[in-house]
């Protein structure tokens, strides 16, 4: 039996999100951040904010977010992406302004800049993907690297009397008041990327309504710098990652409640 | 009728960024330049020009909020003290490097460390070479009047954005904290969202329309033979400021036999110095460097090659524009005539007689 299938407009059920570009990506085979790119992608275009996003690209593998999704952006020092933001937001508050951070840019160099941004609750959106390494410069340690994994800069195993605790910054900023909405999301799988598609769409509703801080962590791997094939990487990190870095909601402030 | 004030040169600056239509200041408490921030948030410009004021959490902070307010063709701006500046020299790096206009005022202390609380003008080197990585120029405005900080905010944001480049305007704890009277200018309006993309469209990021590629603010270029380019850039465009932009003043140089070159609090100090050197019949002359970067090298050449006898820098530091001023005198003249260094540390300042002991013993020495 054959199944005939037109292709038209009519039928399309889904596409290429116009807002990427046609730039090769020079992420390694296996990472997660074109996934998260496409999204991010995805929910500027159906919102309808091409012409009024700003995005704030990091240092790490994500600093060139900009050669890959088509709206304005400035690439920020290393950690200061929400001190950047701040200002674009609080100079222009009709727009759009996220941040695009990895684990060491967020987490380590700019902690300061990514609580107090939160703590003002700046009408921004902040997308943290953490994937417990750093990436661009050949895989050390990251404050998120779990205990016992080694990396560049722990070859022998992370060892809490050595190199302190893997820490839960989204845990950390859920606790301020100026943050409305902390969620902690995975692209590993499609039910996966769906959630985070939505949760990318509700804190960017957040923003455009004023309603405060929104951070999406998005856990992720990093194959090159786990030094695995990329389903090892995944199922490596369901099986450690997951459990400490739990996915879903840590924070939800409904907008009546604000 | 005249608008006139009596009032600090921290204030000054607060008052020159509202009336100069300034977009946004970021900044951090630090001695002895905080009446800056609190001038501002005691007036809440926000609610009469429509101008941002945020205290940050750092200075790291509030310079990397100008980078993004700067990115989006806003005039904003920041001030700070010596160690607060110092922690900027990673985010001015940054703006020299994507080429974005902004206005830092260094209301100078002394150090080196956390040093005191006293003036001092010993950021010279800081303001004029760098300060931070990478090979980069910011315009240096040396202020020695409470109506120049005032001026030098419009000045600045001028000069920043001809050239979209970072402007330093390089004050210290004297004028900063000085009361004198400042002539108001009237209030200059904030640029309309229009006028911004009129001017700025081909780099600010005002957010992407189909009328144009998006642009994209950054210092990052991984090709080295494309950064090599970009560099090639500034550097052609610090040459054309080095053509067009010096400034400086001059007091009795008709006649001068010895010239001091002197600026900031400094120029002032010296000032009183010549009058009391011309009360003896001494020949004096004076140079007040208005902008220490691009430096009035040529001027000070010509007066090597015209016969002065010696030049006498006295500046509150260990001698560091003395340095720009030697490499004026051996790089623009046969001549070679001496230049003195006179200089006060950590928060200590002269008196125009300890400049006038100097001058005497040096010029005997040259008579000797």
């Amino acid at each position: 039996m054959s199944v005939q299938v037109e292709i038209s407009e009519r039928n399309k059920v889904y596409g290429r999100s116009p807002l990427l570009t046609d730039a090769v990506m020079h992420y390694c085979p296996g990472c997660s951040h074109g996934t998260i790119h496409k999204l991010v992608a995805e929910v500027i275009d159906e919102m309808g904010l091409q012409d009024n996003t700003v995005g704030v690209s990091p240092v790490g593998c994500a600093v060139f977010a900009y050669n890959y999704i088509d709206i304005d952006w400035i690439q920020a020092a290393h950690g200061r992406a929400c001190a950047v933001a701040t200002a674009v937001k609080r100079l222009n508050p009709e727009r759009m302004v996220f941040t695009y951070q990895g684990d060491g840019d967020l987490s380590a160099i700019g902690t300061a800049e990514t609580i107090h941004a939160c703590n003002r609750g700046e009408n921004i959106v902040v997308v943290y993907v953490n994937n417990a390494i750093y990436g661009m410069t050949g895989g050390q340690m990251a404050p998120t690297t779990l205990l016992g994994m080694k990396t560049a800069t722990s070859p022998h195993g992370r060892e809490a009397a050595i190199h302190g605790y893997p820490y839960k910054i989204a845990e950390m900023v859920a606790v301020l008041d100026g943050v409305c909405y902390v969620t902690r999301q995975s692209v590993q799988s499609p039910a996966a990327v769906r959630k985070t598609k939505k949760a990318l769409r509700q804190a960017f509703e957040n923003a455009m309504a004023g309603r405060g801080l929104s951070f999406v962590e998005v856990v992720s791997s990093c194959n090159s710098g786990w030094k695995m094939s990329p389903v090892d990487a995944n199922r490596w990190m369901e099986e450690n990652m997951f459990p400490f870095y739990r996915l879903g909601d840590v924070k939800v402030v409904t907008p009546t409640a604000i | 009728m005249e608008d006139i004030k009596l009032i600090k040169g921290n204030e000054a600056v607060a008052l020159g960024a509202i009336r100069g239509g300034c977009d946004g200041y970021f900044g951090y408490p630090i001695t002895p330049q905080s009446e800056v921030l609190e001038t501002l948030m005691e007036l809440r410009p926000w609610e009469t020009t429509g101008m941002v004021v945020l205290q940050a959490e750092s200075e790291v902070a509030s310079i990397n909020m100008v980078y993004g307010g700067a990115a989006c063709g806003k005039r904003v701006m920041t001030s700070s003290s010596s160690p607060g500046v110092s922690l900027m020299t990673e985010g001015i790096s940054y703006l020299a490097g994507a080429e974005l206009p902004c206005l830092i005022v260094n209301v100078q202390r002394g150090g080196p460390g956390l040093g005191t609380i006293q003036p001092s003008q010993s950021d010279y080197f800081q303001a004029v070479k760098g300060g931070g990585h990478g090979d980069y120029h910011m315009i240096v405005l040396a202020p020695a009047s409470v109506q120049e900080m005032y001026d030098h905010v419009f000045d600045g944001f001028d000069l920043a954005f001809r050239y979209r480049v970072p402007v330093m305007m390089l004050a210290d704890g004297i004028i900063g904290q000085m009361m004198e009277k400042v002539v108001m200018t009237r209030q200059r309006p904030r640029w309309t969202a229009e006028e911004i993309a009129e001017m700025s469209d081909s780099w600010a990021t005002t957010g992407k329309h189909s009328g144009r590629e998006r642009n994209v603010a950054t210092s990052l270029e991984l090709d080295s033979q494309v950064m090599e380019q970009r560099n090639e850039r500034l550097q052609a465009r610090y040459r054309q400021i080095e053509e067009r932009e010096v400034r400086f003043e001059e007091h009795g140089m008709d006649d001068a036999e010895y010239v001091m070159v002197a600026f900031g609090s400094s120029a002032r100090i010296a000032s009183e110095t010549m009058e009391m050197a011309r009360r003896d019949g001494m020949k004096v002359g004076l140079l007040r460097p208005v902008t220490l970067w691009p430096f009035p090298s040529k001027r000070i050449a010509e007066l090597a090659a015209a016969g002065v006898k010696g030049i006498l820098v006295p500046e509150l530091n260990a001698g560091q524009m003395v340095e720009d001023v030697r490499l004026a005198v051996q790089g623009g003249s046969d001549k070679k005539i001496p230049v003195w260094h006179y200089g006060r540390l950590g928060g200590m300042v002269y008196s125009p007689d300890d400049i006038y002991s100097e001058l005497k013993r040096r010029s005997d020495e040259c008579a000797g």
